[in-house]
């Protein structure tokens, strides 16, 4: 049996050739590359269906679309971002990864690891699919609140219900997957506190959805039997309540913008320190204030719900717990600019898009702290001041950690550099058309404007043309990502092993491509000691 | 080149207009105490914020500039300290309460309904808002103005011409300034969010439950709001005017809405020819139903049925009373709609497009109800 078993493994040293190694693959290297590129072809996706939002708004009047299916492009827009998008992507980095960096062979459940991906397209599809049906696509926004998402929505919203659901089950399985592989592969000398902080801030993101996901399952499925077996869960006149679907809502919800945001800050705290020069400033306060804003995101969810007729005790509680997580954000903030401070810093694209990652996040985590004080939320709420907020927070936060993580670590996927004047270019066009975009929808709100308006007054109409015409230019610069990604993988110069010279982590330790099974010995403590975060 | 001054001069041509100089910048104080109280809290965190920001901020681009490698900077080796660490923990939660002491207790002031001295109450429909005054037995229903409709597919200058585009109803709000009033806010099929900023007054809609605010106006004069939360395809054409007057004009109005209703109860009992019932039926079809069915009753099939050679306008008037009175999947209920309204937009629907139904009497409905 044991001959059988290492003769086996001799003729598997490299992938399966054609499409079908993409189909049956349980490398983790192929599905990581699997979920990124599907995350980045849900993204211009998504970002198409901005275009055409932005497009509408750009002066006032109704030009474009019927206002019905200005709702289904902005609720498809919500849903495809954050289920195709964003959430992928941080999967795919996951698989790519965490392996590497705590020094395992692979994933813990491979086969799984297959089939979580592979749901994936066809959830999307069916997601997509909702446009093309009779009374079109799901047009109650990506919050989908009942009733308007129960007896007062499409028939299409079945689809929606059972697309959701095939996205809990791929994430769930994905985190299930993550904790397994770091609990239980990381190389046995390798200590929790050794462990680099892209894996520590996984790690944590995996309980937030495992603890997240099944209770948006469970709205839906709530949602699923008032609208077609007769309950009346939401349905006041059956004696249900509609803002129950709000707090199981986002009781999800709040979770999930954590679930978007933490990887990305385990990506920031790779960069910043190899381009500082410098060790990460305050190791594990970072570990120890990650885990409390996740702790945290999971007793905030009705700060989102100010206006539904909360007790004043009520108020006063979630608005208190919600001013609390600035104070652990704000630790993360000062490590990094601690981490900068006396360093000896360049600039190559991975430190730009982390610096300006600093920098936009944390005003978005400002604008954050102001929705938190409930009587000014009367006047934000539901306007474009969130808008810009939640923006401010998942474009030039969370999509912002996912490029910055692909310009660092593509040098070690690909073997090969990336055109850097390219590179650059392509990050100052994004980060002037992205302010350009959305800084202005701040005065927006202020002004009262109320979102998910397909047409607008008057006063409305100089920011929006200027947000819609930084839109446009925002959405052109993805043609120059793709380009740059696929110039790299072509023709890029080849890379060394350790293109950033300081950068730390056992990932650099491999090949300059990093060979399709890697850590096949685990490595031993004097290397994991020589490449931890935590000196 | 040429074409870069083009495209320049043609922006700052669309950005000074004459909107240009109509647009804000932040808040506005509102004209109650609670707006101003939300006002000052806003302006209170927001400087809060700038300071921190600077501080953060400044600190961060000061080490971008200084400690670069090109200006030979040598990186330092310290990763720690405790002290750092508890200050920039403490000193935010210092802040922080700081922050909610205010906020806590204009939350609780403006939570507080008790003072009141009248009563409106406020239903979202899909997509007009009602109004009921209880106590002087008044109720009307506010649209959009048809020609801000007609404006939205219309040219710039039809947006300009109609004034405070999108911004105006046929029927306003009339509220006394210098009362305390509550409003109770409740819906008849999604949830809504009725919202006046000059009030600082927003509050959600929930079909099957009432939630209340307060507002006590200081300045007589005209205040516009919008819907604020999402409730179906013409969410963003469901605005909001209130006319605040005199606590004498107030009194006069409500006497002339106590007649108008007394008046309109008379109709209802008397038997209307059917031209006059196609008349009124035409006005109150292109406010309340052309949304979906359209002007010309082609409707928006598959979800907004046609009029036009419609089993149910051309069928029983029984059935079609039904279902304009109490609803049908995507079709809301118009029940609030009295009873010689709802039988001339009946009988126009059942007369108009080349229908061929029968003629409704407000007994009719009446009788349906």
């Amino acid at each position: 049996m044991t001959t059988a078993t290492a003769s086996h493994d001799d003729h598997h040293h490299g992938p399966e050739k054609g499409l079908m190694r993409w189909i049956k693959t349980t490398n983790h290297k192929d599905i990581g590359s699997l979920y990124l590129w599907f995350a980045f072809t849900m993204l211009l996706v998504g970002g198409a269906f901005a275009m055409g939002i932005r497009a509408e708004l750009l002066q006032p009047g109704l030009q474009l679309m019927e206002p019905q299916f200005f709702n289904q492009l902005t609720t498809m827009h919500g849903l495809i971002m954050v289920f195709g998008a964003i959430m992928p992507a941080f999967v795919g980095l996951g698989n790519w990864l965490i392996p590497m960096m705590i020094g395992a062979p692979d994933m813990a459940l491979p086969r799984m690891n297959n089939w979580s991906f592979w749901i994936l397209p066809f959830a999307g599809g069916i997601l997509l699919s909702t446009f093309f049906m009779e009374g079109g696509a799901p047009a109650f926004g990506w919050t989908f609140y009942a009733p308007l998402s129960t007896t007062f929505a499409p028939d299409s919203t079945d689809f929606f219900i059972f697309a959701i659901h095939l996205l809990g089950f791929s994430s769930i399985m994905g985190a299930i997957n993550i904790i397994a592989t770091v609990l239980n592969m990381r190389a046995p000398e390798m200590k929790l506190m050794d462990m680099p902080l892209f894996v520590w801030t996984w790690l944590i993101t995996s309980f937030l959805l495992i603890g997240a996901m099944p209770v948006l399952a469970g709205a839906v499925t709530m949602m699923l039997t008032d609208r077609n077996f007769g309950t009346a869960f939401f349905d006041a006149t059956g004696g249900g309540d509609p803002v129950l679907f709000q707090h199981i809502f986002w009781f999800f919800g709040h979770p999930e913008v954590y679930i978007m945001i933490l990887p990305a800050f385990g990506v920031v705290s790779h960069i910043i320190p190899t381009f500082a020069r410098k060790p990460l400033f305050g190791y594990s306060s970072m570990v120890y204030a990650t885990a409390s804003i996740a702790f945290l995101s999971y007793i905030v969810w009705a700060h989102h719900m100010f206006l539904t007729g909360m007790p004043v005790a009520g108020e006063l509680y979630f608005m208190y717990a919600t001013m609390l997580i600035a104070v652990p954000t704000g630790v993360k903030v000062f490590n990094w600019i601690a981490t900068m401070w006396k360093g000896s810093m360049t600039f190559e694209t991975p430190m730009l898009w982390a610096v300006s990652f600093v920098f936009l996040f944390t005003i978005g985590g400002f604008s954050g702290l102001m929705l938190g004080i409930v009587p000014a939320d009367i006047q934000y709420h539901d306007t474009y001041f969130v808008v810009a907020h939640f923006h401010y927070v998942l474009v030039t936060g969370a999509l912002w950690g996912i490029i910055a993580a692909v310009f660092y670590w593509l040098p070690k996927w690909t073997g090969k550099m990336y055109n850097e004047t390219l590179a650059k270019i392509h990050f100052w066009w994004a980060v002037i058309s992205v302010n350009v975009l959305f800084f202005p929808q701040h005065f927006l709100g202020l002004a009262g404007m109320p979102r998910r308006i397909p047409d607008y007054s008057l006063q409305f109409a100089d920011f929006n043309l200027i947000s819609s015409l930084g839109g446009f230019a925002f959405g052109a610069s993805f043609f120059l990502l793709t380009y740059i990604v696929i110039d790299c993988i072509r023709n890029g110069k080849p890379a060394s092993a350790r293109p950033w010279p300081s950068a730390k982590g056992l990932e650099w330790t491999l090949e300059p491509k990093a060979q399709y099974h890697s850590f096949n010995k685990p490595p031993s403590r004097a290397l994991i000691e020589a490449e931890s975060q935590n000196s | 080149m040429k074409r870069l001054t083009t495209l320049l001069s043609a922006l700052v041509a669309t950005m000074s207009t004459n909107v240009f100089a109509e647009y804000g910048l932040n808040m506005t104080k509102g004209v109650t105490s609670i707006s101003r109280d939300i006002y000052d809290l806003h302006m209170m965190v927001f400087w809060i914020c700038v300071v921190v920001a600077v501080l953060v901020f400044g600190a961060m681009f000061y080490s971008v500039f200084a400690h670069r490698k090109s200006k030979g900077a040598v990186a330092s080796q310290f990763h720690e300290s405790t002290k750092a660490e508890f200050l920039w923990t403490a000193i935010p939660v210092i802040i922080l309460v700081g922050m909610a002491i205010p906020a806590s207790k204009t939350l609780i002031d403006l939570e507080d309904t008790s003072k009141a001295e009248m009563s409106i109450k406020i239903t979202g429909h899909q997509w007009k808002w009602q109004y009921d005054y209880p106590k002087e037995g008044i109720s009307f229903i506010s649209n959009l103005a048809q020609s801000h409709k007609d404006a939205l597919t219309g040219t710039d200058a039809d947006r300009e011409a109609v004034g405070n585009y999108l911004l105006e109803v046929d029927k306003h709000l009339v509220l006394p300034v210098d009362t305390s009033i509550r409003f109770l806010i409740t819906s008849n099929d999604v949830i809504h969010s009725w919202w006046v900023p000059a009030f600082g007054v927003k509050q959600d809609a929930n079909p099957g439950f009432i939630n209340d605010a307060w507002a006590k106006i200081d300045e007589i004069g005209t205040y516009r709001g919008q819907c604020a939360e999402l409730c179906g395809k013409d969410h963003g054409f469901m605005p909001i005017v209130v006319d605040v007057v005199s606590k004498a004009d107030y009194a006069k109005w409500v006497g002339e809405q106590q007649a108008a209703a007394a008046a309109a109860v008379a109709s209802a009992t008397k038997t209307w020819s059917k031209d006059e019932l196609m008349a009124q039926g035409e006005s109150v079809y292109n406010t309340n139903c052309a949304g979906c069915h359209k002007k010309d009753g082609s409707g928006m099939p598959p979800v907004f049925p046609a009029m036009k050679g419609s089993p149910i306008a051309n069928g029983a008037a029984a059935e079609h009373m039904n279902i304009v009175l109490n609803g049908k999947g995507a079709m809301p209920q118009f029940k609030m709609l009295g009873d010689a309204d709802l039988a001339a937009v009946i009988t126009y629907e059942r007369n108009a497009f080349g229908n061929t139904g029968s003629v409704v009497q407000p007994s009719d409905v009446k009788s349906a109800r």
